[in-house]
């Protein structure tokens, strides 16, 4: 059939604008985790928005690894792609990607801010614009055998680390007569950004700084980062196995659930699993805030961690994709991901919640962890955080493995971190 | 006269049979190569927005020159390749000259055979990873089965231990693919040489050295040259089993941290060129040694 040209196309506009008629509103596309139930949890919450509001969502599955995902978002956003409206974004990444991300001062009154924990909301602001909102967080935690302390006569956990180490030798001494591979403490030492999670732990419990200061300033380079280094260093091969300076999380968690480690430095999300039903330490652990030193500056200290919400700035549906993460990180949204997934709410007002608490009772009580949680220095090194990481934690594997004395360790890596701050960061 | 136009006519068609490849050579290989010299003249970071690149010369270079960790990265993957295609060619010889023989069931053997090859690496890397690890692995528990060592080894965290760690794994994983490329070879030996070498009653170890080995030096120079210069890009199995770690890291590795961690496509570029630089050099190398063996 031959159609002449000008009624093809009329039938063309017609057919266009039917499909218009059509779709109610936008299609609003975020990008999820994949992790564990996450990306389910992500795509009830997005399409109870999309009923509320007659809008569409798209959920799009991103890789499981962080520095893979960090690797794919960088290059759709360097390329100016406006595929993806929302983007999930870990803690670390505001000072990365934040220009790429719409000011949400623009579209958020300043009392929404005020629900949300501040050390998130400064954790997710960069030079003044806030660039995403907190939805769920993550600290470093302790976890100890219960039935353990109490066989070896100990009575609460370590409060500092000259006590955990003497109870993990006691109890490591104790347990290897019927089981060779016992350890005291495992913990994350691969050269990898867990690492420089777990070695601002340290550094911060002995009041060596957080490598660099809020204003800027290299800090690292100082006695007591030193001394929590040499601290450190002291545990390989002693209460730690010498394979943790290969450990991540989840090689960790292999030592800790098949029962052969008195403690483990880890997330929160260890801490269903090691409930499971299958888990041989089921219901005999228990979490707690990570040690201090036994020194006058010594204080907890817990790696922030946990996700945020951004928009795209080249997004074309802008004020749909902010309502969107409004709701996501809203009460309620936040409370069912708690309750039902164990996700560590960003509104203080959730720790106080019955449900919640009735539910997932450690939260209550890791209240003061979370909320004192040390972020890592991504804000003030910005685009040069992985860089500044990338240093750091070579720095500190290459003390772990007693290549390098701490203090010239330390030394080296403030001359390096000079280098790539160069004019400014 | 006829002649000559008759050559040219020749050359002609020639080009013009040959001009589809160059054409692909030229967009796939040749401009991505000149796309990466090219940047490696700026400094621009991937993150900014909008890119902001800044012409800043042969700076680059000037520091690749002084950086420890490229020569680190460097003299790793070297290390790298020269001890795991040395493995895989000796190892996948013998398994060559094996399957070559008649025996039952030799066709599932071959097939077997390359089960290793055909698991992506990333998957068999981070199989390795556990097997490796120093308190639950199946590694130390075997060894310690069979008092080889007394205590449990940390593969992956002693830092003399790591990099043969993950050769031993590239070893496992390619000498399949080295066997295969000989088996090859091996199967393009007339059979009449060797009755011919019987009837003359030479040994089988006879037979090898003078018959099979100066027989088989074309497919065996093809199989290194191939092993080499894959290996000597090597990235995934250590970017899996070790990360990015100066014991262990490779030139792509390294290359891979500055230009996607890190953003900065100027100076990664000057990296990538020169594993380019190191790469061509050994071609050089094999081309050389390949022209003697022909001569």
């Amino acid at each position: 059939m031959k159609l002449p040209r000008w009624l093809k196309l009329g039938l063309l506009a017609l057919g266009l604008s039917l499909v218009g008629a059509q779709a109610q509103g936008v299609t609003v596309t975020i990008s999820c985790g994949s992790v564990g139930k996450g990306y389910n949890f992500c795509k009830e919450g997005a399409e109870a928005w999309a009923k509320r509001t007659g809008n569409k969502v798209r959920v799009l599955a991103s890789p499981k690894s962080t520095t893979d995902r960090l690797a794919l978002y960088q290059q759709q956003l360097a390329a100016g792609s406006d595929e993806v409206d929302v983007y999930m974004i870990d803690v670390i990444w505001p000072g990365i990607l934040g220009e790429f991300f719409v000011d949400l001062n623009d579209y958020v009154e300043p009392k929404v801010k005020a629900d949300f924990f501040p050390a998130l909301i400064k954790a997710n602001t960069v030079d003044g614009r806030l660039v995403g909102l907190p939805w769920f967080t993550d600290a470093g935690i302790l976890y100890y055998r219960k039935d353990l302390l109490e066989k070896y006569g100990f009575s609460a956990p370590p409060t500092t680390w000259d006590e955990l180490k003497a109870m993990a030798e006691k109890i490591q001494a104790g347990e290897r007569k019927t089981n060779p591979k016992f350890w005291g403490f495992v913990w994350q030492g691969a050269a990898y950004e867990g690492l420089t999670c777990d070695a601002l732990e340290w550094i911060y419990s002995y009041g060596g700084g957080t490598i660099v200061d809020e204003a800027g300033n290299i800090t690292i380079n100082n006695p007591r980062a030193a001394a929590a280094l040499k601290m450190a260093k002291s545990w390989v091969n002693t209460i730690s196995p010498p394979g943790v300076l290969a450990y991540m999380e989840e090689e960790a968690r292999g030592v800790w659930q098949a029962g052969n480690a008195a403690f483990m430095r880890n997330w929160p999300y260890a801490y269903a699993l090691g409930n499971s039903p299958e888990s041989p330490i089921r219901g005999k652990f228990d979490v707690t805030v990570l040690p201090k030193a036994a020194t006058p500056e010594g204080r907890h200290a817990a790696t922030l961690g946990g996700w945020q919400l951004a928009v795209n700035r080249f997004s074309k549906h802008k004020k749909e994709a902010v309502d969107l993460i409004l709701y996501l990180t809203s009460y309620n949204e936040q409370k069912r991901r708690a309750i039902y997934g164990s996700y560590l709410p960003t509104r203080p007002a959730l720790y106080k919640d019955p449900d919640v608490l009735s539910a997932v009772p450690f939260m209550g009580r890791l209240y003061d962890v979370f909320v004192n949680a040390v972020p890592r220095p991504s804000a003030q090194t910005k685009k040069k955080y992985n860089q500044v990481s990338a240093a750091f934690w070579t720095a500190v594997h290459s003390v772990l493995e007693g290549k390098v004395p701490a203090e010239m360790a330390l030394r080296q890596l403030e001359m390096q971190l000079e280098r790539i701050k160069g004019a400014g960061w | 006269m006829a002649r000559r136009s008759l050559e040219q006519r020749r050359a002609r068609i020639a080009w013009a049979f040959l001009a589809p490849t160059l054409v692909v050579l030229l967009v796939v290989a040749a401009y991505p190569l000149f796309r990466t010299f090219q940047l490696s003249l700026y400094r621009a970071n991937l993150l900014d927005y909008p890119l902001r690149p800044e012409w800043v010369g042969l700076a680059n270079y000037a520091y690749l020159i002084r950086d420890a960790y490229w020569w680190i990265s460097v003299k790793n993957t070297v290390i790298f390749a020269v001890v795991s295609v040395s493995l895989e060619t000796v190892l996948g010889l013998g398994i060559a000259l094996l399957v070559n023989a008649k025996f039952p069931l030799r066709g599932a053997m071959r097939t077997a055979m390359l089960i290793p090859w055909a698991i992506p690496t990333v998957v068999s890397a981070q199989m390795w990873r556990w097997m490796y690890n120093d308190v639950y692995g199946v590694v130390n528990d075997l060894l310690l089965r069979a008092h080889l060592i007394e205590k449990p080894l940390a593969w992956l965290a002693d830092p003399h231990l790591v990099l043969p760690a993950i050769i031993a794994v590239d070893v496992w994983k390619t000498t399949p693919f080295m066997a295969l490329l000989l088996l090859a070879g091996l199967q393009s030996i007339p059979e009449e040489l060797y009755e011919a070498a019987t009837v003359d009653g030479a040994s089988p170890v006879q037979q090898f050295w003078f018959i099979t080995l100066p027989l088989l030096v074309p497919a065996l120079l093809v199989a290194l040259i191939f092993r080499t210069l894959d290996a000597l890009r090597v990235f995934d199995v250590i970017y899996v089993m070790s990360g990015v770690n100066p014991s262990t890291m490779s030139m792509s590795v390294y290359a891979r941290q500055q230009l996607v961690d890190f953003g900065a496509l100027g100076y990664g570029s000057a990296l990538s060129t020169g594993i380019f630089l190191v790469i061509a050099l050994f071609v050089v190398l094999y081309l050389t040694a390949l022209r003697v063996e022909v001569d």
